[in-house]
């Protein structure tokens, strides 16, 4: 459990303090989000009607921005196969991992997603509902995308085979986070929707790290 | 019998034998259920003559998933008991597979054009087949990504399984969710709600579909062991040639002049 504890807050405090890569991936959220209202046009009903869904494309991209490094500098320096020889297995590994880059990306990006709610006209309990999804969504964000980083680790070209990976994987909590907003503005009520993705975050929690063990281990092997 | 054939050489020479017989019989049946289908078969009461596009777009949306279930399962037999043949068979068929459900899409949206009024609709089970598609194609991405090729053949393994959670929500799309796409009618409890004379076209044409799966497969895959077998050839005839001729040869060296 010290290990687990370990390898959390270095990665913890590398992504924090190594060149702002938490600034970059929140800055370039906003920027995302931003760029729509010039894209449609600013008029108020429209962006508050594809605002949701605009918020939560915008946190997938960030999200998959980030991914690649998770375990690409651990796998340059050799230190991945520390991780594989040490005594934690490597699913908790994974998991502490994926703890940590939730920690520096999806949390900041949920904290970060009511100001630009506002930006596209949402009102305050969308605004809630929106909070609430992203974060009970991001986690699943950071797992499945784990899976793809560690299966893509040394190949060529990897930013774009990454992307052809996981974007389809992020399908079903992009379904089921922007349509619990539109299903709050319609009156139907979000909770089915955050509920059914509260339990695809928990069921990436549980079948995630193994894949993403096995792929690692391939990795190094 | 699997086991006997996952020997290279026995294969090779199981599939010469065997693979006009595939070849010639896909030809065969297709031509049979497409003549069905397309002249013998009667139209339907209220779709008319475009139910004909059901006798291309249902097989191929079963080969769809097969093929994929199929890369699965070999995935897992590579993974488990790491044999190159189960990985080069999954390689061979995901592009046969993509293109399956290339054709189960494209038929399916002309179909959806008369019957629907569109193109495309965003229901539950056509989002599921696009992903499929995407599926396919992360996968032959991933495998030829690479530089050594069994790397790439072992990450794609563990995709392929990884993507098999994909099946059940295809199947069940039609059922979970309340959908423009119709719900199952030939594999159901209390059998097929569709007419004899239009079910027997199309397992036919099911047939001459999967004659034309397992015939490509075994084309891709002799290509691949004979590839590697031109391959070894070539290494072995390099290291020979280094072996015995350390000094470059006099005409090479004229040449340069």
């Amino acid at each position: 459990m010290a290990a687990f504890g370990g390898l959390f807050w270095r990665d913890l405090r590398l992504a924090l303090r190594q060149g702002g890569d938490t600034g970059l991936v929140l800055g370039f959220f906003v920027l995302a989000v931003i760029l729509f209202p010039f894209g449609v046009g600013p008029e108020p009903a429209i962006l508050r009607r594809i605002g949701a869904g605009i918020i939560w494309v915008a946190a997938l991209l960030s999200a998959l921005l980030s991914l690649d490094r998770l375990f690409e500098s651990d796998y340059q320096d050799g230190g991945l196969d520390l991780l594989a020889l040490s005594t934690l297995p490597l699913e908790l590994a994974v998991l502490a991992k994926c703890a940590a880059h939730w920690m520096a990306t999806g949390l900041p990006l949920a904290l970060a997603s009511p100001v630009l709610a506002i930006i596209v006209n949402l009102d305050l309990g969308e605004i809630g509902i929106l909070t609430a999804s992203l974060l009970i969504g991001t986690p699943a964000l950071s797992l499945i995308g784990s899976v793809a980083a560690a299966l893509t680790l040394g190949a060529r070209r990897q930013g774009v085979v990454l992307s052809v990976l996981v974007l389809p994987l992020y399908v079903p909590p992009l379904i089921l986070g922007a349509g619990a907003v539109e299903a709050s503005m319609t009156g139907i009520g979000a909770r089915a929707y955050l509920l059914v993705l509260g339990a695809l975050s928990l069921a990436a929690l549980a079948l995630c790290p193994w894949a993403s063990a096995a792929a690692l281990r391939q990795a190094v092997e | 019998m699997i086991n006997w054939l996952a020997n290279p050489a026995r294969f090779g020479r199981f599939s010469a034998r065997t693979l006009p017989w595939f070849g010639w019989g896909a030809a065969a049946v297709l031509a049979v259920g497409l003549y069905w289908s397309l002249v013998v078969a009667p139209a339907d009461y209220q779709q008319g003559d475009t139910v004909r596009i059901m006798y291309i777009h249902v097989p191929a949306a079963w080969m769809a998933l097969s093929v994929y279930f199929f890369i699965a399962v070999a995935s897992a037999v590579a993974l488990v008991w790491r044999h190159p043949f189960a990985e080069i068979a999954a390689r061979a068929a995901a592009p046969i597979g993509a293109a399956f459900t290339l054709i189960c899409l494209a038929t399916g949206s002309l179909w959806g054009r008369p019957m629907w009024g569109a193109w495309w609709v965003w229901d539950a089970r056509l989002t599921s087949v696009l992903i499929l598609f995407f599926f396919y194609l992360g996968y032959i991405a991933l495998v030829n990504a690479f530089d050594d090729p069994s790397r790439g053949g072992r990450a794609g393994s563990v995709l392929a399984l990884v993507g098999i959670v994909n099946l059940p929500i295809i199947k069940f799309s039609v059922d979970w969710w309340n959908t423009l796409h119709q719900p199952a009618s030939v594999v159901r409890i209390g059998g097929p709600s569709i007419a004899l004379a239009m079910l027997v076209p199309l397992l036919i044409m099911a047939a001459g579909f999967c004659l034309f799966f397992v015939a490509l497969l075994m084309l891709r895959m002799r290509t691949v062991l004979n590839e590697r077998k031109a391959m070894a050839l070539r290494v072995s005839a390099g290291t020979a040639a280094l072996q015995t001729e350390p000094e470059p040869m006099p005409s090479m060296k004229t040449a340069a002049r």
